[in-house]
């Protein structure tokens, strides 16, 4: 019997702030200051995801989740000025399709951190699994540690929505794949000397968007091309890693430092040769 | 010489508003078909002696005319066809075979277009050929069946060495076409488009005009019958040397090239006297037993010095996986197998369209007699007869062979347009002729474009069948069958092949 | 694994395949167990599923002719949510009457094959010693429950969770896939799988198993227990090199590359994949070579984790020494009584 399609309980009138306490399905919540917490040990993605949908419907605005380990989709479906605070690791498709809310990670995350996500932002104290901000529209994702393979795969922009990705450390292969847009910062603080990102095939596809790199890459694809930054550029670079080192208490001053270039697309229709009659 | 009883099988279509009577026509037609009147200042066609070669049609700059096929005048009928009827007339006039060229025109009888590819999807993403890594390396020889490496420390190095090898771009090369069937500057551009590549192109059994010789990495020098242009220089400048013992158009029988194309470029090519008819014996008389072909591949490998590996090219007639296998334990690194839809320059009809079998279940059932046998990694398979498309290619491939050989698609891509009279040596596109005078219409370099784009317009097409399949190496397409399905075809057919039925 | 041979429960390895309860859809669960049966270590512990009594009477009247049998018996089961269960026994046996140009090992593989491709109705599911394969239709802790888990004990287990499309899910598909000791249980699908089977046709192995995977086990037990190649070129077989990068290596290299993938050529995995194969003393991780499946490994004192997600070893351990994502094609491997887990040509991303 496929369980795909278990009823869940439409959320219908907002109780009142007295019945917060019955919120949280999770026997482990409780709420101090208008902040909720809940021990997610043992708890399935749909009751965590109910729950959150419960607590930010009766309007709590601050989220601590505890002991997650392997939850998926946590902070998709939520709308607004949410903050979230994860401690332990949570699963797949962290964020995915968020609009607005702020989460932030103690722990590692899996695949899919930021996919198709709208607005807001994710801050990661470790690194995040494959295809991190698949398709993102908006909205930055800041990760202390690496991201694994085809991260900013299909990112987007337009007009003044340019979504980024800030990485402290290095990268996986096919890095900003199929790129039309945003910002990727690769920062490479773990790299020792001499050493250089060992990422293959980096922007294959490439068609819009950026990337500010310090440290060689291995693997450039032919679409994509290395120039200097400009000072728009530069402004850009600074406003983000000034943004990452406060999250992970970084001095800017020395990360800006390092030297940086910018790979961007060679042309705008890579493959327009291609095709005949 | 009786009368003809036939009427014409084309005529000449030419709108006289159009018509500018700048005698293009008259001077492209070989054949004499378009003549020019001074006085009525008129371009008359003489419909009986039109081919329908296209070549006036294309190069008349203000597309006055269009060539038409002369309605059928007899009696509709299944059994007596048109054809059979012209054939039996022209018999009956001459008392000889029936000469054509080309391949066979015959209907159901490509299999190609009763097999479909598979795409993944859900289960299995496809692959996007600009953006990922795509390869369609391709060597060909004998491989072993196992390598065995050194392992002292950490260092691993190689202790068994490959056998010589060819290594091919992309799984496509120029099949045999000898230089006499076609003219210098076809040749040179098959050479060079090869070369420029990264693939193989075949000599034919007419041997190879020295000025090719620096072409000779990209070149495999085809030993027939006749031998043709064979001496130790030829044997040397060759990347691999290829055995004819067969040819899918005409199996059974030899080669014949008219004397009227045997001008003096061809006579000190061949050591033949000029003039004379150039025959390849139908076996090559030093094969007569299944254990000769061994011999003469050994002596092969032996006057190269075991440098250089060896193809046998058959035709695929009924016994085809036996004699495959046969040359496999004989010492074949490459097999070649030519299928009854494959072309010629020239050859009697009835045997072209009657004699052998077509390749798809040729290649189907010799792949599979090879691995049953457990030798199926001695021998390399390259497919050949008829290769239409990419698709084809892929369909091919799928069924079991490595590579394939193609010939009629690199004449179309140059400009030819099947017309089937390659035997007269009046090509007026310039291919099939050793007339001076035409074969200057056929500019090596333009015609090497042509061919470079066919190469990479259907690598690119491959590339794109491999990825909507998931694949993205040649090498799992190579004998996978479940990645094609059988529409329209009998259990039997579907067995002899190794397909399911598609919705299977 | 544990590198250092300890043996432990069913419980972290169940705890962890149940955590990624929604990768699957409860159409296949298994697990291979290995160190399971010390009093029995020299005798091939032969697992056999049979839809019937009759099968099993036919098949066991083969195995005493050619084995000697030390011991028979029913797997022990209860009652679980699981479907179908067929009779699965067990017999722990030596080869009787090999021929001498014949090694046990090969003997082994030969009547496996046979009692596979002969009835239609039994099926080996592990044919090593002292080690053994447990699967069927269920979530995997399912599984587990049904074959009472709670009384096995080893030093290295491998676990798997089924989402069957191209084939039904039944008794046979699911993975753990077996021959001898070695095991495979794999994420993905083999776009190559008639190619690969089609070549290891021809060296004795048929699939009978109706799931890609099957092929994965006879790739490693021709390549590395017939063949005896190291894994290094083992993973240069089935993740290959792009010849765009064979062709700037240096000529020694570049002749080695290129004369594996024109000798294996037909062994390419092709399509997603992620698996983890295992025999006794060592324990192998491998993706794809452009990584289309996850893998993440992990070490905390002598105990190796390869998991598809990191939650999963963070559950059965929270805190770990290293914690890496491996490069697509690049085999992780954990050696019994070796305290490094050799990361093959890779560099890791050291994480944690």
């Amino acid at each position: 019997m496929l369980e795909k399609n278990k009823a869940h309980e439409a959320v219908n009138s907002a109780p009142s702030k007295t019945d917060l306490a019955k919120l949280c399905t999770s026997p482990r919540c409780r709420i101090e200051d208008s902040i909720a917490k809940i021990d997610a040990t043992g708890l399935y993605y749909r009751d965590l995801s109910l729950d959150l949908r419960h607590l930010v419907h009766a309007g709590i605005k601050k989220i601590e989740l505890y002991n997650v380990c392997g939850q998926r989709y946590i902070g998709t479906s939520l709308k607004g000025d949410i903050e979230i605070t994860i401690s332990g690791t949570p699963g797949n498709d962290l964020g995915a399709f968020m609009d607005g809310p702020k989460i932030r990670v103690y722990g590692n995350t899996q695949d899919g951190c930021g996919n198709t996500m709208n607005s807001g932002e994710i801050i990661v104290n470790g690194s995040v699994g494959d295809i991190p901000g698949y398709a993102m529209r908006g909205g930055r994702v800041f990760i202390r540690g690496n991201v694994g393979y085809r991260a900013g795969i299909r990112m987007k922009e337009y007009g003044a929505r340019i979504p980024s990705i800030v990485v402290g450390g290095t990268a996986g292969d096919f890095l900003a794949e199929y790129m039309a847009g945003g910002t990727i910062v690769l920062l490479g603080l773990n790299l020792e000397a001499r050493q250089f990102h060992k990422s293959m095939h980096v922007g294959t596809g490439m068609h819009g968007g950026r990337l500010y790199v310090h440290g060689k890459i291995a693997g450039l694809a032919s679409e994509a091309v290395l120039e200097e930054l400009t000072s728009e550029d530069l402004s850009r670079l600074q406003q983000l890693v000034t943004d990452f080192s406060r999250h992970f208490r970084y001095d800017p001053a020395q990360i800006l430092d390092r030297e940086f270039y910018k790979i961007c697309p060679g042309s705008g229709r890579p493959y327009g040769g291609h095709y005949a009659y | 010489m009786l009368k003809s009883y036939l009427y014409p099988e084309f005529y000449v279509e030419r709108d006289l508003n159009k018509c500018i009577r700048c005698k293009v026509c008259v001077r492209q037609c070989k054949y004499e078909t378009h003549k020019y009147d001074a006085e009525d200042d008129v371009i008359i066609s003489d419909n009986e002696k039109c081919v329908n070669c296209q070549r006036c049609v294309v190069f008349c700059p203000t597309r006055a005319l269009t060539i038409r096929k002369n309605p059928v005048a007899y009696k509709e009928n299944f059994n007596w066809t048109q054809d059979a009827i012209v054939d039996l007339k022209k018999q009956a006039e001459t008392g000889g075979i029936v000469l054509t060229g080309m391949g066979s025109s015959k209907q159901n009888l490509a299999y190609f277009d009763r097999i479909l590819l598979n795409a993944s999807q859900v289960t299995n993403p496809s692959i996007d050929p600009l953006r990922e890594p795509m390869e369609l390396v391709t060597y060909l020889g004998s491989k072993p069946d196992k390598v065995e490496v050194n392992q002292d420390t950490e260092a691993i190095s190689l202790h068994t060495k490959l056998s010589p090898q060819l290594r091919l771009e992309s799984p496509i090369m120029f099949s045999a076409m000898s230089y006499g069937a076609i003219s210098f500057n076809v040749h040179q551009a098959l050479a060079q488009a090869a070369s420029e590549f990264g693939t193989y192109f075949n000599t034919g059994e007419g041997g190879l005009d020295k000025r090719l010789y620096k072409y000779g990495q990209n070149t495999i020098v085809q030993v027939a019958s006749g031998r043709f242009g064979v001496h130790k220089d030829y044997l040397d400048v060759g990347a691999a040397v290829e055995i004819k013992i067969g040819q899918g158009a005409k199996p059974g029988i030899g080669g014949h090239l008219p004397g009227e194309k045997v001008t003096s470029d061809i006579s000190r090519t061949r050591m033949i006297p000029e003039g004379t008819d150039a025959l390849s014996p139908a076996p090559q008389h030093d094969i007569y037993s299944i254990e000769d072909p061994s011999q003469l591949i050994y002596a092969l490998k032996e006057a190269t010095d075991y440098r250089k590996p060896v193809s046998v090219k058959i035709a695929a007639v009924h016994n085809v996986a036996a004699i495959a296998s046969g040359i496999v334990r004989a010492g074949a690194d490459i097999v070649a197998i030519d299928g009854l839809r494959g072309a010629t320059g020239a050859a009697p009809k009835v045997i072209r369209d009657n004699v052998g079998i077509p390749i798809e279940l040729a290649v189907a059932s010799v792949d599979q007699r090879l691995r049953s046998e457990g030798i199926r990694n001695s021998a390399s398979i390259v497919a050949g007869g008829g290769i239409r498309s990419s698709a084809d290619v892929v369909k091919i491939l799928a069924l079991g062979a490595d590579a394939v050989y193609v010939a009629t698609a690199a004449l179309v891509a140059m400009g030819c347009t099947v017309c089937q009279k390659c035997h007269t040596g009046k090509c007026p596109w310039g291919i099939a002729t050793m007339d001076p005078y035409i074969a200057k219409r056929i500019n090596s370099d333009i015609a090497k474009e042509r061919l470079l784009n066919l190469l990479k317009g259907w690598s690119l097409e491959i590339k794109e069948m491999m990825g909507g399949m998931g694949i993205n190496a040649v090498d799992s397409l190579r004998g996978n069958r479940l990645a094609l399905r059988g529409v329209g075809l009998t259990a039997t057919k579907l067995k002899v092949l190794g397909l399911r039925m598609a919705g299977d | 694994m544990d590198l250092s041979g300890q043996r432990f429960g069913s419980k972290d390895p169940v705890n962890a395949i149940a955590n990624m309860h929604d990768r699957g859809n409860g159409l296949g669960g298994g697990f291979a167990v290995y160190g399971l049966y010390p009093e029995f270590e020299d005798e091939y512990a032969l697992h056999i599923m049979y839809t019937d009594m009759e099968a099993k009477r036919n098949v066991e009247a083969q195995l005493e002719r050619w084995f000697d049998l030390l011991k028979s018996e029913e797997v022990p089961s209860r009652e679980a949510n699981v479907l179908d269960p067929p009779i699965v026994w067990r017999y722990f046996a030596h080869p009787k009457r090999i021929h001498s140009t014949q090694s046990p090992d090969n003997y082994v593989v030969e009547k496996a094959m046979r009692i596979n491709t002969e009835t239609g109705k039994a099926f080996v599911f592990s044919s090593g010693k002292n080690m053994a394969v447990f699967k069927g239709v269920g979530y995997p802790e399912d599984v587990a429950d049904f074959f009472m888990f709670e009384e096995y004990q080893g030093y290295m287990w491998t676990c798997h969770g089924r989402f069957p499309t191209n084939t039904p899910g039944w008794w046979g598909g699911a993975h753990p896939f077996n021959i001898l000791d070695w095991t495979v249980v794999h994420n993905g699908e083999i776009s190559s799988y008639d190619a690969n089977r089609r070549y290891l046709e021809m060296f004795g192995y048929n699939c009978t198993m109706q799931t890609d995977t099957e092929v994965l086990a006879y790739a490693f037990d021709l390549l590395m227990r017939k063949q005896r190649l190291p894994i290094r070129i083992v993973s240069s077989i089935l993740a290959p090199k792009l010849w765009s990068e064979i062709d700037k290596m240096d000529e020694q290299d570049r002749e080695l590359y290129t004369t594996l993938r024109a000798t294996y050529a037909s062994l390419l995995i092709n399509g997603p994949f992620s698996i983890f194969v295992a025999r006794h003393g060592e324990m192998i991780g491998l993706t794809d070579r452009i990584k289309l499946r996850p893998m993440i490994a992990g070490t905390k004192g002598s105990k190796l984790y390869i998991s598809s997600e990191e939650s999963a070893m963070r559950l059965v351990s929270p805190v770990l020494n290293r914690c890496w994502a491996p490069r697509g094609g690049e085999p992780v491997v954990g050696r019994l009584g070796s305290s490094q887990v050799q990361c093959v040509l890779t560099q890791e991303a050291a994480v944690c």
